[in-house]
């Protein structure tokens, strides 16, 4: 196939005149790529663990609030709820919060929104895996908490959450490296992360295959890295008798 | 704003209609296409020989790891001229339709292959040794013993994952096939009417994929009982 490769061409200043190489561009995207699966799996944990707490505490509208939350975020397409974030929800606001949403610079405004819609996408399946996690808890733990003369928060903040979270530590390190792929959904909305500068450098240097291979495998390595992440968290949080295997 | 303009949804009902076309076939392609490829990298894996295994590993560990948009751009680059190479390129094809189910099949592979696998490892070795004892061969131990059971057993796993693959084959946006979300957010940009377009598209994926999931722990419960 006719195909002249010319690696070169990353090494070159960039079109647009910005004191950048296309390498850099790439490197660039990658730290992107990071900053939005670390910050959208923080918001992930919390909104997860708020909704999480809402289905296990033992009242019927909490859990229905609950499971509707579920229910949306994980029955509507990635793609569907980036868009739904960036062009319906600041029409939805009040005109005041809308305008100020649109005052921002475009890239942060992007950026945050990328964050939102990972962070509750990801939320709802963290929701489900605490609300198991503390199903799988013996009863006895909520009784016991009780005869102590615990409140029903100090007993979800002191007794149930601190266990539930060090039997679901594997899956919630895993769903880490399942928000470091969707990010790349965040390119739709034109967040310049990893495959956003795929994209862009095949429009700028007509060299697809070299900026593909170079992204893809930033993409395999902060891959390696998540996975080196994850086993040692495990292992500095494993507890005997608690982990399962 | 929000008011759903449903003349025009009427008047744009073949955009939609072949973009919900678009969407069933790359689905189905995408699940048919990768429980075959998936059987074969699991029956690859728990082989005995070496190489296979890790042939499979590598697959599975290589495309699991990169992200969807990267692998429906990448077949979206390869699939054209792999066709103009080798197949002389017809005009009548549309390369983006084939380049979105090549992606998909290839990526399901991976993902069924893990899920088969653990199907199979599921089941008690007796299994494997009373094949071997009624002097079965490895095929027709994988044929007629281990795959109907092990399916049995990943059913409902398999099922929840045809909703994901239904659900991220919207993903096609990537590569401007015109699926039922892109056309949705076509006709919602030509007529000013992306946001209460975009809630239909929401609203409509919700729908099916509520629906189906609820269908597949109906199953699950039945299955248990």
């Amino acid at each position: 196939m006719g195909y002249n490769w010319n690696w070169g061409v990353l090494l070159q200043p960039v079109a647009t005149g910005e004191a950048a190489t296309y390498l850099g561009w790439i490197l660039h995207g990658l730290l992107l790529t990071a900053a939005l699966t670390l910050s959208a799996w923080l918001l992930a944990l919390f909104v997860g663990t708020a909704f999480g707490i809402l289905r296990a505490w033992p009242s019927r509208l909490c859990d229905a609030v609950g499971a509707t939350y579920v229910s949306l975020f994980r029955n509507v397409p990635l793609i569907v709820q980036f868009f739904i974030w960036f062009f319906v929800v600041p029409e939805v606001l009040p005109t005041a919060v809308g305008d100020w949403i649109k005052s921002i610079t475009p890239s942060t405004q992007v950026f945050i929104v990328s964050v939102l819609a990972l962070g509750f996408f990801t939320g709802a399946r963290i929701c489900e895996q605490v609300r198991a996690g503390i199903a799988a808890l013996p009863d006895g733990q909520v009784q016991a908490a009780q005869a102590l003369g615990l409140t029903r928060l100090q007993t979800f903040r002191l007794v149930l959450l601190p266990q539930c979270f060090r039997r679901i530590l594997p899956p919630l390190t895993s769903e880490f490296l399942i928000i470091s792929k969707n990010s790349a959904v965040a390119s739709t909305i034109g967040l310049l992360e990893l495959s956003g500068q795929a994209r862009q450098l095949v429009d700028f240097t007509a060299q697809p295959y070299e900026s593909f291979i170079v992204v893809t495998l930033a993409y395999i390595g902060l891959n390696v890295v998540i996975l080196r992440l994850m086993e040692w968290i495990q292992r500095r949080s494993r507890l005997p008798g608690m982990m399962g295997a | 704003m929000f008011a759903l303009d449903w003349d025009s949804i009427v008047a744009a009902r073949n955009v939609i209609g072949a973009g919900v076309a678009v969407t069933l076939q790359v689905t189905l392609v995408a699940i048919a296409g990768g429980i075959v490829g998936g059987a074969v990298l699991a029956i690859c894996a728990v082989s005995g020989r070496r190489s296979l295994q890790l042939f499979a590993k590598f697959y599975v560990a290589l495309f699991r790891a990169v992200p969807l948009v990267m692998l429906l751009l990448w077949f979206f680059l390869i699939v054209p001229q792999v066709l103009r190479t080798f197949f002389g390129l017809s005009p009548s094809i549309d390369i983006r339709l084939v380049s979105a189910m090549v992606a998909f099949v290839l990526l399901e592979s991976a993902f069924f292959a893990e899920i088969i696998r653990a199907g199979i490892l599921g089941l008690s070795k007796g299994q494997f040794e009373a094949a071997a004892a009624l002097g079965m061969t490895r095929y027709q131990t994988m044929r007629l013993v281990i795959l109907p059971q092990a399916f049995r057993a990943m059913l409902p796993i398999m099922l929840t994952q045809c909703i994901v693959i239904f659900q991220d084959t919207s993903l096609v946006y990537v590569i401007s096939l015109g699926d039922f979300f892109r056309n949705t957010v076509s006709i919602g940009e030509r007529d000013g009417t992306l946001v209460p377009m975009l809630l239909l598209a929401g609203a409509a994926y919700w729908a099916i994929c509520s629906g189906l999931s609820g269908l597949v722990r109906v199953l699950q419960n039945r299955a248990a009982a």
